[in-house]
């Protein structure tokens, strides 16, 4: 049942998302004489302080949300499991120094890395992307290494070697298609951390820079004007509550279904 | 019990150092100039090169990373760019409203959980459980630089109980503990349903009610001890997404700590305060996780004899 809801919710984002491109959007129309309205026949979610209309920012926030959630899971999924499963299977002093290099990243707790990285790099959607690939990467590392270490040992892992399989082959060929299911429900806990991640960062200002929009910043930007109106903090916010929500109910009926143990249970 | 002790400080001494080199690197790994960063494109070279040097930033690297650690050796971070002022004396000021909201924000979450989280595990399959769970699912989600204005809106502006931000008296500090403490509690209270659920099968459970005790002496006193162990753990671990959801509830509230030092420093690109200040939470919490362990294996003698 709920997985329906998650469905639903996130077919609605990915397909408003994409259907920014051709629907005639005007997120940077500015009216004056219609600022901090609420909603009318042509802007049916209201305006914003500058008299802009609210929807219109919100699928352009939704592309922008999306784009970052696909491209940091994408990077952080493809680096992470290569190195972890690499060093994994090599062992020696390679995987000694990957997991202290693991231990360092995780000593920054949450988005902090992101936050300092984002606040030195400088604010934009493709620094947003390098800052939260270069934290990202390390959930992905962890896991795909506890995999291979649990894995290499198995009889078919064995029979490969022995029959000459080299070790890259036996990674790609052997390991990863049995990690790919706790893979794939890591990285669905994953798109949900990126997009409070980037939204988080656009809150403060470090991620996606106005005029575009982000519903983080869309939040920031209601904030101001909440003893007038509250419709501009509570669109955005609303929309990104749903999107996480789904993801994460998603990222659970995966775990059961998948029969996964743990995990998601960091942000 | 010493050799566990010895391993794991020394493992935890690693990170410290691993931990400070990333952060000294982050400055200088960063694509661009930071000096000209700092002072704007339309700058002066010779202000560029004043700058640099008051920084050290003409030296050699390794020189630089040595006097760097050196300085953290000596409790010295450096001087502020931008009030001229020590940064050890800028982050003990602002410490203490920090460890005020982390400290509210723990209280909430396990207020919030422990009832939530054995309610959802006694009556399990039921309307309580679920409802329990939805709670915690929708605690998961909700980001909290959107529950912060939720709540600013609902008991500030719209009911007029408490105030809207700032840092004055006990009433201020209700929503940003509430704000910081949901998510944690949420996180929380499936672990401690999860766990519960777990020990309650068990046969001692099981004999301790056949004996004829309440059920209410049997979670207390038989099921939860047993359960607190991993429950300590997640705390520990949780302990890191509290200080960073410090970070953007200072922001939410204007509350004069550490995260709003962070990000009042970003933008004034006043640097080696960053610098500082990501150190100061990343150590904060490597500490905490080390005690943790430690707590972990003084309270379960099974790990120590484990060596």
């Amino acid at each position: 049942m709920r997985v329906y809801f998650a469905v639903v919710v996130l077919g609605g984002w990915i397909l408003l998302a994409l259907a920014g491109w051709w629907l005639p959007l005007e997120p940077h129309r500015i009216d004056l004489q219609r600022i901090l309205m609420p909603p009318d026949a042509q802007a049916w979610l209201g305006y914003d302080d500058l008299g802009r209309p609210l929807v219109d920012r919100l699928l352009v926030g939704a592309r922008h949300s999306l784009l970052v959630a696909v491209l940091v899971v994408a990077i952080s999924l493809l680096a992470g499991t290569f190195i972890g499963a690499v060093s994994a299977y090599w062992g020696g002093w390679l995987d000694h120094l990957t997991v202290r290099v693991i231990d360092v990243f995780l000593a920054f707790p949450g988005i902090l890395l992101a936050i300092a990285l984002a606040g030195l790099m400088g604010p934009g959607l493709d620094n947003v992307v390098i800052a939260l690939s270069l934290v990202g990467w390390v959930g992905f590392a962890r896991l795909a290494r506890a995999q291979v270490l649990a894995l290499k040992h198995r009889e078919h892992v064995v029979a490969a070697v022995s029959l000459g399989a080299g070790r890259l082959r036996i990674v790609r060929r052997h390991l990863l298609p049995l990690m790919a299911a706790p893979l794939i429900v890591e990285a669905t806990f994953a798109v949900a951390g990126v997009v409070i991640a980037e939204a988080g960062l656009s809150f403060l200002g470090l991620g996606i820079q106005p005029p575009e929009p982000s519903w983080g910043s869309m939040i920031r930007e209601g904030t101001r004007y909440m003893l007038v109106t509250a419709h501009m903090v509570l669109v955005p916010g609303l929309a990104l509550l749903l999107v996480v929500l789904a993801v994460n109910m998603l990222g659970d009926w995966l775990r059961d279904r998948l029969d996964v143990r743990g995990g998601g249970e960091r942000r | 019990m010493l050799r566990f002790l010895a391993t794991r400080l020394l493992s935890a001494l690693v990170v410290v150092l691993g931990v400070s080199v990333l952060v000294f690197l982050l400055i200088h790994l960063v694509p661009g100039d930071p000096v000209e960063v700092m002072l704007g494109e339309g700058s002066q070279a010779a202000d560029r090169e004043a700058l640099r040097q008051a920084l050290g930033l003409d030296r050699p690297w390794s020189v630089q990373l040595v006097q760097y650690l050196e300085g953290l050796l000596r409790l010295d971070l450096g001087i502020s760019l931008y009030s001229r002022r020590p940064i050890a004396d800028i982050l003990l000021e602002r410490l203490p409203a920090t460890l005020e909201l982390a400290a509210a924000g723990l209280l909430v979450a396990v207020l919030i959980a422990l009832p939530l989280g054995i309610v959802a595990a006694l009556r399990r399959g039921t309307a309580w459980d679920a409802g329990a769970m939805g709670f915690a699912m929708l605690g998961v989600s909700i980001p909290n630089f959107w529950m912060g204005p939720l709540l600013i809106l609902v008991f500030s502006l719209w009911l007029g109980w408490l105030p809207v931000s700032g840092r004055e008296g006990p009433a201020s500090l209700v929503l940003p503990a509430l704000t910081l403490g949901t998510a944690m509690a949420a996180i929380l209270s499936r672990m401690i349903r999860a766990t519960l659920l777990e020990v309650l099968g068990e046969d001692y459970v099981r004999t301790a009610r056949a004996k004829g005790l309440s059920w209410s002496r049997v979670v207390w006193r038989h099921a939860m001890p047993n359960a607190l162990l991993p429950i300590i753990t997640l705390l520990g671990l949780q302990l890191g997404a509290l200080l960073t959801g410090a970070v953007i509830t200072e922001i939410v509230f204007s509350w004069p700590g550490i995260g709003q030092l962070v990000i009042e420093s970003i933008h004034r690109r006043d640097y080696p305060v960053v610098q500082a200040c990501v150190l100061l939470i990343s150590l904060t919490y490597v500490a905490v996780n080390t005690l943790t362990d430690l707590c972990y294996a003084w309270l379960d003698p099974r790990i120590s004899l484990g060596g």
